[in-house]
C-alpha cells in the first residue's frame, strides 16, 4: 500500500498499462516535452523519459487532430490515451467525439471498435470562463461514449486502467483541485487528497458507484470536488443529528442506478450536487430516474445543487458563488427535511 | 491541363494486362452500380438518399489498384465507388442501400456510411473533412505497428476548407505518416463552385504549406491516377510521409438525388462528358491492342450480372428487426 495523489495514481496507471500492453500510447499537448509540464497537471511527467517520444506523442495545438488521431489509431488496433489540457477544449473536438468516436461502431453494424481514452481536467479554478467548465453532462447525452469521474487516488488509478482496457471510447474527467499537482503546476486552494493505493494490480470497474458515507436520513449524490463538499456538508449535518448517505457514482455512463435507487428507498430523500450548470445537467437525469423508479419511496421533492446557468466567472467572490458550497448543500438538505 | 487524350502524363510503369482489364472492370462496375441504384431509387425501391459517383470512377479505381487488403481507406458521403474499388462486395453495399440486415453495416449505416473494416474500409464519414484526422490516426497505427500499411483518405475539394482538414494534414506532415490525402476536385461543393471558395488555383498548392508534395492530376484518366497514386503509395510505404493528390474530375450527376443542377451550365456538363473516364479508357484499351471489343463486352455483361445478383440478394434479404436498433452501440 502506498500513499499518493491523484496525479501520481493516474501516472502509475498509464505507466503500468504501457508496460503491460505495447498498443497503449499517450497523445496530447505538452505531455512529453523535456523541461515541460508533463501535461497541464503533471500527470504524464517523466513518462517520455521511460517510454520515448514514439509512445508519448506531443502534438501541435490541434485538438481536433488529437481526437481524430486517437480514433483512427484505436480503430486500427492501438489503445490511445489522449488528453486535453482543459475540459473546455473538448468542444474544439466535439465533432470527432460526438459524430465519430461515438458513432463509428454503430455505423459499421458493430463490426469495429474504438478503444480510446480521452482525459480532461475540469473545475473552476480562478481561470475565468474558458478553462473552468465541468462539461461531463454533454458527453453523458451521447450514445456510444462512456464517462467516468474519479475523485480519489484509488479510483483514479483503477478507473483509468479499466478505461484503457475498455473496447469503447471512455472520457475520463479529472478535477484540477484534486490532482495534487506539485511545483509550478500546483493549484491554489487545491484539496489534493492523498489516498491509499494498493501495490498489487487492481481495477475499478466502469459503471460501479460507491457509498462514501452511510446514512439514513437523506441521500446526497456527488462526484469529483463536489463529493468532498458533500462529505463536508454531511459532517455538518451529522452534528445536527441528520445522517446523510453520500454516494459517489464514479461513473456517469453507464450509471450505477441501482446503488442510487437502493439508497433513496432507504432514506426517502435525494440531493444531487454537480459543479456543472444546473439546466440539463447529469443531475437532472438522475432526478428523472429516481422520479421514475423510486417515486413512491420519496418523502420529499428531489433537490439539485449546481452551478447557476451562467458561464464560470473569474473574481474569487464570483467563483465562490458559482461553485456549489458546503453551505448550499446543507441548505438544500435542510429544505427537504 | 489537356483532358482530351488518354495518359498525357508519361507513365513510370504500365500496369499488367490483368490489372489494366481489372481497372476497366472496376470502373464499369462503379458506373453501372450507380446507374442501377439511381433507377432503384427513382422506382422507390430503396429508402436511402444518394450521392452518386458517376463521372469520378477513374479516381477510386486508379488509387485503389495500388492498395493491399491491409491498407486503410477513408471515404466520404459519396462513398460507393471507394468501397467497390477497395473490394467491398456489391451485394453487401446494395443490401445496405436497401436497409437490409445483410448490408455491410447491417442496415445501421445506409448510403453515406458504407464500408467494411475487414477490407480496410472504415464506415464512410459523411461529416466533410472529419475523416482527415482519423486517416492520420490509422496511418499512425500502421507506423507504430510497422505493418508497412498505408492509408488513403478520399475527400472532395470542399473538405479542404474545413479546420479538421488542416489539422489532419499538419499532424501527418510532422509525424511523416504513411497517408495519401486524395482530393477529388469535382469543381462543386454541393452547388458552390471551386472559384467561389478558393483564392488559389489548386487545392494541391496547400500541401506545400505543410511541407509535403502536392500533385495535380487528370482525375478522368485512370492510368494517370494509377501512376500518381503508385508513387505516393510507394513514398508512404518507404517512410517518406504523406502526399496530397488532387484529381481534377467532374460529378456528372447532381450533388444528391434531388439536385436539378441549376447552378451550372449545360454546356459545361456537355464538355466534361467528352472526357468521361470510361469511354476514354475503353477506347485506349482497344486502340492500344490491350483488349478486344469483344473481351470488354464480356467484362461488361459480367458486371451487369454481378449487379443483378446484388439487387436480387438485397431484395431477398431480411430487414433488421426492431430489436436490432439496440445492438452495436458499445462493445461488451
Amino acid at each position: 500500500m502506498a500513499q499518493m495523489t491523484i496525479a501520481e495514481a493516474l501516472r502509475q496507471a498509464i505507466r503500468e498499462e504501457m508496460i503491460r500492453d505495447e498498443r497503449v500510447f499517450c497523445v496530447g499537448e505538452d505531455i512529453g516535452i523535456e523541461g515541460g509540464f508533463g501535461g497541464a497537471f503533471t500527470v504524464t511527467l517523466g513518462l517520455s523519459n521511460e517510454f520515448g517520444h514514439d509512445r508519448i506523442l506531443d502534438t501541435p495545438i490541434s485538438e481536433t487532430a488529437i481526437a481524430g488521431v486517437a480514433i483512427g489509431a484505436a480503430v486500427a488496433g492501438m489503445r490511445p490515451i489522449a488528453d486535453v489540457q482543459y475540459g473546455d477544449f473538448l468542444f474544439c473536438m466535439m465533432d470527432q467525439l460526438a459524430n465519430q468516436a461515438a458513432k463509428l461502431r454503430y455505423m459499421s453494424g458493430g463490426t469495429l471498435s474504438v478503444p480510446m481514452v480521452m482525459r480532461a481536467p475540469v473545475g473552476a479554478t480562478a481561470r475565468g470562463s474558458q478553462h473552468a467548465q465541468s462539461p461531463e453532462a454533454f458527453f453523458t447525452h451521447i450514445p456510444g461514449l462512456k464517462v467516468v469521474a474519479p475523485a480519489t487516488a484509488y479510483d483514479a488509478k483503477g478507473l483509468l486502467k479499466s478505461a484503457v482496457r475498455d473496447d469503447n471510447p471512455v472520457l475520463v474527467f479529472e478535477h484540477k483541485l484534486l490532482y495534487g499537482s506539485k511545483g509550478a503546476r500546483s493549484e491554489k486552494g487545491a484539496l489534493s487528497p492523498v489516498g491509499d493505493v494498493p501495490d498489487e494490480e487492481y481495477l475499478v470497474p466502469i459503471g460501479e458507484g460507491v457509498v462514501r458515507r452511510p446514512g439514513k436520513d437523506v441521500t446526497i449524490v456527488a462526484t469529483l470536488l463536489m463529493l468532498y463538499r458533500a462529505l463536508g456538508a454531511a459532517e455538518t449535518l451529522s452534528q445536527q443529528g441528520i445522517e446523510a448517505e453520500v454516494i459517489d457514482p464514479r461513473t456517469l455512463v453507464p450509471l450505477d442506478k441501482e446503488l442510487i435507487l437502493a439508497s433513496v428507498r432507504k432514506t426517502g430523500r435525494l440531493v444531487i450536487v454537480e459543479e456543472d450548470n444546473l439546466t440539463n445537467g447529469w443531475g437532472a437525469e438522475i432526478a428523472a430516474i429516481v422520479a421514475d423508479d423510486a417515486f413512491v419511496w420519496l418523502d420529499a421533492p428531489i433537490k439539485r445543487v449546481a452551478a447557476p446557468d451562467v458561464p464560470p466567472p473569474f473574481a474569487p467572490p464570483l467563483e465562490r458563488e458559482y461553485v456549489p458550497s458546503e453551505q448550499k448543500i446543507v441548505d438544500a438538505v435542510l429544505s427537504i427535511l | 491541363m489537356n483532358l482530351e487524350t488518354q495518359s498525357e502524363v508519361p507513365l513510370h510503369e504500365l500496369p499488367s494486362l490483368e490489372q489494366l482489364i481489372g481497372m476497366y472492370r472496376t470502373m464499369y462496375l462503379i458506373r453501372r452500380f450507380e446507374e442501377r441504384v439511381n433507377e432503384l431509387y427513382m422506382e422507390g425501391r430503396i429508402p436511402s438518399t444518394l450521392h452518386l459517383y458517376i463521372g469520378q470512377e477513374a479516381v477510386a479505381t486508379g488509387v485503389c489498384a495500388n492498395l493491399n487488403q491491409g491498407d486503410y481507406v477513408l471515404s466520404t458521403h459519396r462513398p460507393h465507388g471507394h468501397s467497390l474499388a477497395k473490394g467491398v462486395s456489391p451485394q453487401s453495399i446494395m443490401a445496405e442501400l436497401f436497409g437490409k440486415a445483410t448490408g455491410c453495416s447491417k442496415g445501421k449505416g445506409g448510403s453515406m456510411h458504407v464500408g467494411d473494416i475487414d477490407l480496410g474500409v472504415l464506415p464512410a464519414i459523411a461529416i466533410v473533412g472529419a475523416n482527415v484526422p482519423i486517416a492520420s490516426g490509422t496511418a499512425l497505427a500502421a507506423k507504430m505497428q510497422k505493418t508497412g500499411g498505408v492509408t488513403v483518405c478520399f475527400f472532395g475539394e470542399g473538405a479542404a476548407n474545413e479546420g479538421a482538414w488542416h489539422e489532419g494534414l499538419n499532424i501527418a506532415a510532422i509525424w511523416e505518416l504513411p497517408v495519401i490525402f486524395l482530393c477529388e476536385n469535382n469543381l462543386y461543393a454541393a452547388s458552390t463552385s471551386f472559384s467561389k471558395t478558393f483564392k488559389i488555383q489548386n487545392v494541391a498548392e496547400r500541401a506545400g504549406a505543410y511541407g509535403f508534395p502536392g500533385i495535380v492530376v487528370d482525375g478522368n484518366d485512370v492510368l494517370a491516377v494509377y501512376d500518381t497514386a503508385r508513387e505516393a503509395v510507394a513514398r508512404a510505404r518507404n517512410g517518406q510521409g504523406p502526399t496530397l493528390i488532387e484529381c481534377m474530375t467532374y460529378r456528372q450527376c447532381g450533388h444528391s438525388r434531388s439536385d436539378p443542377r441549376t447552378y451550372r451550365a449545360r454546356d459545361e456538363e456537355d464538355e466534361w462528358k467528352q472526357y468521361d473516364p470510361i469511354p476514354r479508357y475503353r477506347n485506349w484499351l482497344v486502340d492500344q491492342g490491350k483488349a478486344g471489343a469483344a473481351e470488354l463486352s464480356h467484362v461488361e455483361s459480367d458486371v451487369e450480372q454481378i449487379i443483378q445478383d446484388a439487387i436480387a440478394f438485397a431484395e431477398a434479404s431480411p430487414e433488421p428487426t426492431p430489436q436490432d436498433v439496440y445492438l452495436g452501440v458499445f462493445k461488451e
